[in-house]
């Protein structure tokens, strides 16, 4: 028997859906801003395995000598993250669907079988719930850096009238790396993101889209 | 869907799949016509005529956020200062205004008021050393974003305004408080030859770190950095510490700014 489950509710859905563009123009100013002072690698000592960025990415990208405008648009779009980042926190907290998505006792074993099972060296199937250890720890951390995105943008944002938020993150030219860092990470999320989708296929990408998920139904999962 | 609230009883195959694909064309529509709105008003949002190098609308964000800025600004909140063996040479990045033909002989300050105390003074050098000096060291920011620790020795521009300042005859320019009566809103500053000007806001002009220096790392300012009189602030980015100033405008209109007619936001505070 199949049936139809009501799997992400409305907000979440338009939520997740309007970050998609507000954190693209994000991260698009912000690396317009970045140009300016282009100072992080990866290496260790005189060697660097990669740098942010060389040239050719701020050409392909045409993100150079551009840093007036990348600011009017982060200092503007910045409300626009914080706002509904804000919200979608507001909702999963008052709908109750923060249950689903904070990490357990057991998620992070959990995690780790979910990890080896996509990594093909488990045969142990994720269980099937909304979200699996793995999800509930990537989906609230990416929130947490949301929030750390906003808490290191103040800082740099206003070292100053905000001293004390700069002092605590170890001073501006740390807050500074660390918000960059936090970019970085939502690149990371992001190509997991997408190829974790893919993965899943249609059913469950369909399920953020209209918010119902085809659920073929076995003796196990009708008790549920 | 909202017709859809309990989960669906077990149905045919063939409706589920009918009712999953109605559903799937509603939620397109939706996500379709909201892509749309999206990029329209992208699309709007960038081809709107420029107001100081950028498009209106992103300019009366960023003078909301100055309104915001300025709402919560405390003098009393100072930038982090450090232990004088941090200090270095900053890099010279800003020449704008600091023409060839400048004769440091027959420089002198330029002091304009507002109101009733409206007046033009002439200042030299001896006159703003003789202000009580003030030292700090502590992070130069530039827009750019790299920083760099300074020490810098000058006076203070609230001893400055409070001596020379529009206020004086009032005698009520006190730092600590929001808008004492006689104060002017702003201040404008710009180089000899015009070419290079900043303007503040006044609370910033009077932050107790807020110098009119003559001195940087303990050596008398060199030209490239802006002699013999220059600002620094750490309450605003390294923009508005104008070099080699020639005249301080007191004055309740909102002074032009250089980098602010480029792009950049007006206020541009920390």
């Amino acid at each position: 028997m199949t049936r139809l489950e009501r799997k992400h509710p409305r907000p979440i859905r338009w939520l997740h859906w309007i970050n998609v563009p507000v954190l693209a123009v994000m991260i698009w100013s912000g690396l317009l801003i970045y140009w300016a002072n282009d100072v992080y690698r990866i290496g260790l000592g005189d060697v660097t395995l990669f740098e942010f960025f060389p040239n050719w990415i701020y050409r392909f990208f045409n993100v150079g000598h551009r840093l007036a405008e990348g600011m009017s648009w982060h200092f503007a779009f910045m409300w626009l993250f914080t706002i509904n980042g804000f919200l979608y926190v507001l909702y999963t907290l008052f709908s109750g669907e923060w249950r689903f998505l904070v990490p357990n006792r057991r998620s992070f074993s959990e995690a780790l079988q979910v990890l080896l099972h996509d990594l093909r060296l488990s045969k142990v199937e994720p269980p099937r719930r909304k979200f699996n250890g793995a999800q509930q720890i990537a989906y609230t951390t990416v929130i947490l850096m949301g929030a750390g995105s906003v808490v290191t943008g103040l800082a740099i944002y206003k070292p100053v009238q905000l001293a004390w938020l700069t002092g605590l993150l170890g001073g501006y030219e740390m807050a500074r790396w660390e918000h960059f860092l936090l970019t970085v990470g939502y690149v990371l999320f992001f190509i997991v993101h997408i190829s974790q989708v893919i993965r899943a296929g249609w059913n469950n990408l369909r399920a953020m889209i209209t918010g119902y998920e085809v659920v073929v139904a076995t003796e196990e999962t009708t008790h549920e | 869907m909202s017709e859809l609230k309990a989960e669906r009883r077990p149905g045919p195959e063939q409706e589920i799949e009918h009712e999953i694909r109605r559903m799937t064309r509603r939620s397109f529509a939706w996500g379709a016509a909201a892509a749309v709105a999206g990029l329209a008003g992208w699309g709007w949002l960038r081809t709107r005529p420029v107001d100081g190098g950028i498009p209106w609308p992103l300019r009366r964000v960023l003078e909301f956020n100055e309104g915001l800025s300025r709402a919560f600004f405390n003098e009393a909140r100072l930038a982090t200062t450090f232990p004088v063996e941090r200090a270095r040479e900053p890099r010279v990045n800003g020449r704008i205004g600091l023409g060839e033909s400048f004769d440091p002989a027959k420089w002198y300050l330029r002091v304009e008021g507002s109101g009733e105390q409206a007046a033009t003074l002439r200042l030299g050098l001896d006159d703003i050393k003789a202000l009580p000096r003030t030292e700090t060291v502590t992070e130069l920011k530039c827009i750019e974003g790299w920083s760099e620790v300074v020490h810098w020795a000058g006076a203070r521009f609230a001893d400055f305004a409070a001596k020379y300042g529009p206020a004086v005859g009032a005698g009520t320019l006190a730092v600590t408080e929001r808008k004492p009566k006689g104060r002017c809103d702003y201040v404008g500053l710009e180089t000899p030859n015009g070419e290079y000007y900043v303007g503040f806001d006044i609370e910033s002009a009077l932050h107790p770190q807020t110098l009119l220096c003559y001195e940087m790392n303990g050596q008398s300012l060199t030209p490239a950095h802006g002699a013999p009189l220059r600002l620094f602030t750490p309450v605003k980015y390294g923009i508005k510490s104008i070099k080699r100033i020639g005249t301080i405008r007191f004055t309740n209109q909102r002074p032009a700014d250089y980098w602010a007619e480029r792009g950049y936001d007006w206020y541009a505070g920390q």
